[in-house]
């Protein structure tokens, strides 16, 4: 007891802090006193500093791309219609579900056309996806080898491994998927400690201490007051959205917000409303709109209006207008909930965030949300705010009433995560992470522009979209990179416009330099021959000023 | 050759399709063209010639059909 009163005087803070100031007090360690300091002036102002924010590129393509984009497409849906007929007439052997002779006549249970684009676009270059993985996704990787012999109906797998494939589409910003016997000590003793399983919900008998202490560290590494932990990201958005906002409540929603943001605004039955994306004249002519007409046909007063963005954007890589919004939502006195899903730990001078890159205050945005999923190298997602707003979502959420708790190893892998990245661990290792993600992601955006690709977002954002436009080139692209040993995530229509098919990188601090350097050289091979270098921007003359041996020489 | 090849196999979509069905698109294409190549061959010639005809002769042609017309 005496010994951490001594610390009282040194630490000068409020009562209600010590608590989860006790354990820190101990370490002496420089960066945790910086960061402590952060903590007590976040309560003052809003700008720390405010900070030029780079510009979002969407380079457009030119006219052709987009006319070639459109013929292939017909090309491949025409082939689709004269293979149904092959499939109807009976020519040709249907693998796909089909009722039963007895039942042909009844109700259709398989709507044949709604999966047309599944059954002859997306079979044929399906083996770009779900490919199977047999080891941890850290920066290198194995993949199972898997061929097919009746053209993607069905695979085989030969029992080959490829080995030591690069990964450049595992969401692990800062390295945390790893499995370093030191690093991974403390899960393997909460593990002996408490078990894996939970077997309750978090309202029954699933609220284990480590739960609270979770929660403790993720409000402070936030620097709020309060935050709670879920157990799956998805669910998180659509799940709570519907215990915050209800009929009544508006919901402005940016045009590329995620589909468990969607699905939480539906589920609430709030009335939706949408905003071009990152559009601030947008998004302000829908208030205006909002506060002067009111709910549509009583014209009575909008209950509640919450605006909902994204920290970064995953398709894009674009960064949300912070300072901006903030502005709107104090001048028409609206709510902003803000996904942090992609941004948390991978933007920002010490990883907190879209708040920390732009200087906010984080208790100056309503509801904060984010997943353990990318950052972390767990599962699951919090949401955090004022203690107000995080007590009423432990009685009132659907996920805390219903929803399995969290796994005890998993919430200590956060738990040492979120020690390793404050510092408090004794270690620079998390600031280091931060700082060598930072650099990765200026290297390689900076080397992919400087080579003639469209590359999408904003120059500091970890999540990198390659345009490739043309059908036909996405699927040519996964496979020529995974023949060159890297893997890829292509993405192609529904999950973003018909005509914007492209590469998606995710830029890891576990990445070393010369991981990347192959990646850029196979990335230019490859790009002249299949030519994807669709840039008009004028190429930078000086490619041997990344060139780490000049730099020697010079000094 | 068999970069173009691969890079007409891209550009026009085909690449994902099964062989089969690509030999099936080349063979139209092949005979959609030829039949391109072989008209023009066959017409080109005797429609440059008339069309020529045709302005050479508006061009001398208000002298010459008036004196057609007196004769």
């Amino acid at each position: 007891m005496m010994r951490t009163d001594e610390h009282y005087p040194r630490n000068g803070t409020l009562k209600s802090h010590c608590d989860q100031k006790q354990q820190e007090n101990n370490s002496l360690k420089n960066g945790y006193h910086k960061n402590e300091k952060v903590h007590k002036n976040g309560t003052v102002n809003g700008f720390h500093q405010p900070r030029v924010r780079g510009e979002d590129s969407f380079e457009e393509a030119p006219m052709y791309v987009a006319v070639l984009t459109y013929m292939g497409y017909g090309i491949v849906i025409l082939f689709g219609y004269f293979r149904d007929l092959l499939r109807a007439i009976g020519l040709e052997k249907c693998h796909q579900a089909q009722e039963r002779q007895e039942q042909k006549d009844f109700v259709p249970l398989y709507q044949d056309f709604e999966n047309f684009y599944t059954r002859n676009m997306y079979m044929r270059v399906r083996d770009n996806w779900n490919r199977p993985i047999c080891s941890l996704p850290g920066p290198v990787f194995d993949l199972m080898e898997r061929v097919t012999d009746d053209y993607n109906w069905t695979f085989r797998l030969t029992g080959k491994t490829i080995k030591n494939v690069i990964n450049m589409g595992s969401y692990n910003y800062l390295g945390f998927a790893e499995n370093n016997v030191d690093f991974l000590r403390t899960v393997a003793e909460v593990t002996r400690q408490y078990g894996v399983g939970v077997c309750s919900t978090r309202q029954e008998l699933g609220n284990f201490s480590i739960h609270e202490k979770l929660e403790q560290h993720v409000a402070e590494f936030l620097g709020v007051e309060a935050a709670m932990a879920f157990g799956m990201g998805f669910a998180t958005n659509s799940m709570n959205i519907p215990a915050l906002v209800g009929k009544g409540c508006l919901i402005l929603s940016d045009e590329l917000n995620h589909t468990s943001l969607i699905l939480g605004a539906r589920l609430s039955s709030a009335t939706i409303r949408v905003f071009k994306h990152n559009n601030m004249q947008s998004l302000e002519k829908l208030l205006k709109e909002a506060i002067c007409s009111g709910q549509p046909r009583t014209h009575r007063s909008w209950k509640k209006i919450l605006i909902m963005v994204e920290g970064i954007y995953s398709m894009e890589g674009s960064l949300v207008r912070l300072p901006e919004i903030l502005a709107l939502k104090k001048k028409y006195k609206a709510y902003l909930y803000l996904d942090e899903a992609h941004s948390i730990g991978a933007v920002g001078a010490t990883g907190r965030g879209v708040t920390e890159h732009f200087g906010v205050d984080p208790n100056e945005v309503d509801v904060l949300m984010g997943t353990f999923t990318k950052s972390f190298g767990a599962a699951g997602g919090y949401i955090a705010g004022k203690k107000e707003l995080v007590d009423y979502l432990r009685a009132h959420s659907h996920s805390a009433v219903y929803a399995t708790a969290m796994s005890p190893p998993v919430v200590e892998q956060i738990i040492r995560a979120i020690k390793c990245i404050m510092g408090v661990d004794g270690t620079t290792e998390g600031q280091r992470r931060v700082r060598q993600l930072a650099e990765n992601t200026r290297y390689l955006r900076s080397r992919l522009k400087d080579m003639g690709f469209i590359v999408y977002g904003n120059k500091d954002s970890p999540v990198v979209p390659l345009l490739l436009y043309l059908p036909g080139k996405v699927g040519a692209f996964s496979r020529a990179m995974l023949r060159r040993k890297i893997g890829v995530v292509v993405v192609g229509f529904p999950a973003t416009t018909i005509t914007e098919a492209r590469a998606r990188f995710c830029v890891s601090a576990a990445h070393t330099k010369e991981m990347l350097d192959k990646v850029i050289q196979s990335l230019d091979e490859l790009g002249d021959y299949i030519r994807v270098k669709f840039s008009r921007h004028r190429l930078s003359q000086r490619p041997a000023l990344y060139d780490e041996t000049d730099f020697e020489l010079d000094s | 050759m068999g970069w173009l090849y691969y890079q007409y196999l891209l550009i026009t979509g085909i690449y994902v399709l099964e062989p089969w069905e690509q030999s099936v698109f080349n063979t139209l294409l092949f005979t959609a063209v030829a039949m391109v190549i072989y008209t023009s061959y066959v017409f080109v010639p005797v429609h440059v010639h008339l069309a020529l005809d045709f302005f050479s002769e508006l061009v001398r042609g208000q002298p010459e059909s008036t004196v057609a017309l007196i004769n």
